[in-house]
């Protein structure tokens, strides 16, 4: 009987205990976000509802679109696919110009930050192409390639140079001195300080400069698609608008969005397993 | 100004201060050039000793170029001119005969606390076998009780386990001195009383050169043979060398006790105070 009384003494203060908890959780994780996409519902809605010839409601465009929804791996012809290979096709490309490019911008940054020579040399060329549009490369990447895929890749490459060089250097250039100094006393041979010591402390910002290039490459490729044609989640977004199918440009923005999110969180996953550091989810 | 401490000669001179000529620093002087063309002097002819057993502090005001001189022994700075020999051989660059523990730890963020003894160990140690690397490595986990911790990354634990982390890493590389840069410095007073007291019992068992900077007089008194007090920067030189007579091992409890232990405390302070008022 004692124990009984206990247990639900017990039961009521863990009930309590979560009561106080838990609103706060759900209120933060779930409720205000959902508010937040409540709000820009009902202003599609109402916008949708009063100029009909605009644009469909969200009723609408969810009916239209629940064949590519519900199919998404579809192969109805050779251009026809579902949304879901047309995706696959986009992050191929993405992923080929990213991994190219930081397969040449981490080793350039590693340069540029430890040879003074070095940054003085490149960094010009860096200023000046940095802001350029990346699609400005794609009539250079045609002319060499004289195909579309390719030179979509290319593009890509160029996209995700900038940001994993300029992090890269200067990751390597302001790792701590006192961990040099450590690898100093230590007698390490300048070889091993670059694998050993500047190589894991310049990680994290090497992921940053990472992250930026994936996530501008993500923009680009959707207008390097709009133009080049082909397959991809760009072309599709703009075919789609030429026919005046505006739910599906919805659709396809939606997914595009939501992939960009899944390949930053996908990044900082490896980044925390690489570097065994926590990272900050950046909000913006 | 460089009289010897009146305190020395009553006392029996302890075993251990040898005074071969193991450490010799003769002469040194740090300078930085201007942008005019003169030169800011920091270190201004210093002239030390140590034995290859000698347990010695070196105290001085913020700026006196305490921390140069202890880099200049490391050779991670250069002098200007005069010379640092260890056993007769000139220093020029940093080697592993000379080990550093660093005032803010410097352990390396990516690895665990094993592994950052571990690297030391890899990189100084390179003709031991893995079998061997992995036991000195154990042992010096275990010499500053940190078995427990030993997969933890560094930012997982506190200022007294990261420092304890330093000083084995230091000592698993076998040094034959062990430079200290303000070891106790960014620690809690709790923290640093248990931490002395283990890097005390740690060099009574394994006696070996240690050069420790401090600020702390009550620090060099109860740790040091010797005290190295630094006259005031620019152009800072040694003023006096303190002998401190009281015999190994120690306990803080029983040097409280003693007279002597008050006097050298008083002298030192003394020192300290004349050269902070001067300079103002």
């Amino acid at each position: 009987m004692a124990i009984q009384l206990n247990l639900a003494a017990i039961a009521v203060a863990v009930q309590a205990a979560w009561k106080k908890t838990k609103p706060l959780l759900i209120r933060e994780t779930v409720l205000l976000p959902l508010a937040g996409f409540l709000g820009v519902l009902l202003l599609w809605w109402l916008i949708a509802t009063f100029k009909s010839d605009l644009m469909p409601t969200p009723v609408e465009a969810l009916v239209a679109n629940l064949d590519y929804l519900l199919n998404p791996f579809y192969r109805r012809g050779p251009g026809d696919l579902g949304i879901g290979w047309l995706l696959i096709a986009s992050l191929r490309r993405v992923l080929l110009g990213f991994s190219l490019g930081a397969l040449v911008a981490i080793p350039a940054g590693f340069l540029i930050g430890m040879s003074r020579p070095a940054m003085l040399a490149i960094n010009p060329l860096i200023q000046i192409f940095k802001p350029v549009s990346p699609l400005a490369w794609l009539p250079i990447a045609l002319a060499i390639f004289n195909l579309a895929d390719p030179s979509a890749i290319f593009v890509i490459f160029i996209t995700s140079l900038w940001p994993t060089v300029i992090n890269t250097a200067l990751g390597v250039s302001s790792v701590s001195q006192d961990y040099l100094d450590v690898a100093r006393v230590l007698e390490m041979p300048r070889w091993r300080q670059i694998f050993k010591i500047i190589l894991p402390a310049s990680l994290p910002y090497i992921f940053t400069g990472l992250r930026i290039s994936l996530g501008i490459a993500w923009l680009v490729i959707v207008a390097v698609e709009m133009l080049t044609g082909g397959i991809g989640i760009g072309f599709f977004l703009w075919d789609e608008w030429n026919r005046l199918n505006l739910s599906s440009v919805f659709l396809a923005i939606l997914v595009i969005g939501l992939t960009g999110l899944v390949l930053d969180y996908a990044m900082s996953r490896i980044q925390a397993l690489v570097t065994h550091r926590s990272v900050s989810q950046s909000m913006l | 100004m460089t009289r010897r401490s009146s305190f020395a000669s009553p006392a029996p001179v302890h075993p251990n201060s040898g005074y071969s000529d193991f450490l010799v620093v003769e002469n040194l002087v740090k300078a930085y050039p201007r942008p005019d063309g003169s030169s800011s002097v920091v270190l201004d002819g210093v002239n030390l000793t140590i034995g290859e057993d000698e347990y010695i502090s070196i105290i001085g005001h913020s700026g006196c170029g305490k921390s140069t001189l202890l880099k200049i022994v490391a050779g991670l700075d250069s002098a200007t001119s005069g010379s640092v020999r260890l056993e007769g051989r000139e220093i020029r660059k940093p080697g592993s005969e000379r080990m550093m523990v660093f005032q803010h730890y410097s352990l390396l963020p990516w690895l665990t606390v094993r592994e950052n003894i571990r690297l030391a160990v890899d990189e100084v140690l390179k003709t031991a076998t893995r079998a061997e690397k992995i036991s000195i490595v154990n042992e010096h986990l275990s010499m500053v009780n940190l078995m427990a911790a030993a997969d933890k990354y560094p930012d997982e634990i506190s200022g007294g386990m990261k420092q304890r982390v330093g000083i084995a890493r230091a000592l698993a590389t076998r040094p034959k001195v062990l430079l200290m840069d303000e070891p106790f410095g960014a620690l809690d007073a709790l923290t640093r009383g248990k931490l002395q007291r283990q890097v005390l019992d740690i060099w009574e068992s394994h006696r070996q050169a240690v050069m420790m900077i401090t600020h702390d007089v009550d620090e060099a008194l109860y740790m040091s043979d010797r005290i190295v007090m630094m006259t005031n920067g620019p152009a800072a030189t040694i003023g006096e060398i303190l002998e401190v007579p009281f015999p190994h091992p120690r306990h803080i409890q029983e040097l409280r006790e003693r007279p002597e232990y008050y006097e050298l405390r008083n002298h030192a302070l003394n020192f300290l105070d004349h050269h902070f008022t001067q300079d103002d």
